[in-house]
């Protein structure tokens, strides 16, 4: 049967793509933060994923308002990403794993989650970066992917009471697929950040270590926090902290911290780079 | 329209993009989104009237791009995400984009991120 190792959290934002290609690694600015990955690539190479469920958040690359999923499940042998408008370079695409997808979507459909499957959908930094950072070499131990999108473009987003509810639908997906894989999920994206408005640049700090402490603790507990008050606490865009939520409900209810590291700001954010370990 | 699709908080500086907003804005998303495609970009580049006429744009999200006032193109209904987009024409990143939002010069707004990690 398939087994989740664990979950993974990161930052996703397009300026970490730009400093891997411009090689500022170690420059005074950005060594905080990349300091933070190696202990996460270690941590993959002892238990080689064979797939990867990357949870993120659609940037208007692939969805328009014409039609705008809560959640959207990729359903494809392979994903490819664009350049969204910005010139990012194409990447060779990622190789998806179709038949998970498939039997991920079948359960969670079954257990009343009502999912958009895809069997396109480009993916972008919210996806590509993650991929950069955790497997840069795209080696022999590159796992298939599967891409999930949750909406945080336009309100009504999902509460993080459904998205935490999510992940565990995901979960109990994953552990009844037949075949003996092992399963990472990344939940990525926030921390807190606000690009648009007059608060604009809006970081906070102390939300950022309470969501980062009580992911691990007490996930339940976050589920009080009303979609206003997470905007309000974390930024208008501090809101893919749902994605965390996903990725967490995936896991045991008791997870151990292999690695944690936080580092503010990057860009306009606090980025949260986490091992979380299944205990079960 | 239903007071329940007002998804506005109390939130300063903030302006929520819900179901209003995204129908308020409606083309000039749409335009951005088609800065996805470099065809797009080089089509816009090259006659910027014709292209807010293609998508339909009004006179509010016309005078906002003109001015390529970011504040002006979020009360038009712009959403940050396609608005990017627009920005990347102009080689905008979202440092400068804050700054031009806050009244600040970029290093004025980088070290106002800066002290949020004090």
């Amino acid at each position: 049967m398939a087994v989740i190792v664990g979950g993974i959290t990161t930052s996703h934002i397009p300026a970490i793509g730009n400093a891997i290609a411009r090689g500022q690694q170690d420059e005074p600015y950005w060594k905080s933060f990349f300091t933070g990955y190696p202990p996460v690539r270690e941590w993959l190479d002892i238990h080689k994923p064979d797939v990867a469920i990357v949870i993120y958040n659609d940037h208007g690359l692939n969805f328009f308002l014409d039609k705008m999923p809560t959640f959207a499940i990729g359903a494809a042998l392979e994903y490819h990403n664009a350049d969204e408008g910005w010139g990012l370079p194409v990447m060779a695409p990622y190789a998806g794993d179709a038949a998970l997808s498939w039997h991920i979507i079948e359960q969670m459909v079954d257990d009343e989650f009502d999912i958009t499957s895809c069997q396109e959908i480009l993916v972008d930094h919210g996806f590509t970066v993650p991929m950069q950072l955790l497997w840069p070499d795209r080696g022999p131990d590159m796992p298939r992917v599967i891409p999930v999108s949750a909406n945080t473009v336009q309100h009504p987003i999902p509460t993080l009471k459904r998205c935490l509810d999510f992940g565990k639908s995901l979960g109990r997906a994953i552990a009844s697929y037949p075949e003996n894989i092992k399963v990472v999920v990344l939940g990525t994206g926030g921390l807190s950040h606000q690009l648009d408005g007059e608060r604009a640049g809006y970081i906070n700090k102390e939300f950022d270590r309470m969501c980062m402490e009580k992911i691990v603790s007490d996930p339940e507990a976050l589920t009080s926090i009303s979609r206003h008050e997470l905007i309000r606490q974390a930024g208008s865009q501090g809101s893919e902290f749902i994605m965390w939520m996903m990725m967490r409900g995936a896991l045991s209810e008791r997870v151990n911290v292999v690695h944690q590291n936080y580092s503010i700001p990057i860009s306009n954010t606090g980025a949260g780079t986490m091992i979380l370990e299944n205990t079960q | 329209m239903p007071d329940s699709l007002d998804h506005h908080a109390d939130i300063p500086g903030t302006t929520l993009f819900d179901g209003r907003m995204a129908m308020k804005g409606y083309a000039l998303n749409k335009m951005c989104f088609s800065f996805n495609n470099a065809s797009a970009r080089e089509e816009y580049k090259s006659d910027p009237e014709a292209y807010f006429d293609k998508y339909g744009l009004n006179d509010e999200q016309k005078t906002a791009c003109r001015g390529k006032n970011v504040l002006a193109m979020i009360a038009a209904g712009g959403n940050v995400y396609y608005l990017a987009k627009f920005a990347g024409i102009y080689g905008l990143n979202m440092q400068d984009i804050g700054a031009q939002q806050t009244g600040m010069s970029v290093e004025q707004f980088k070290e106002k991120l800066q002290r949020a990690g004090d």
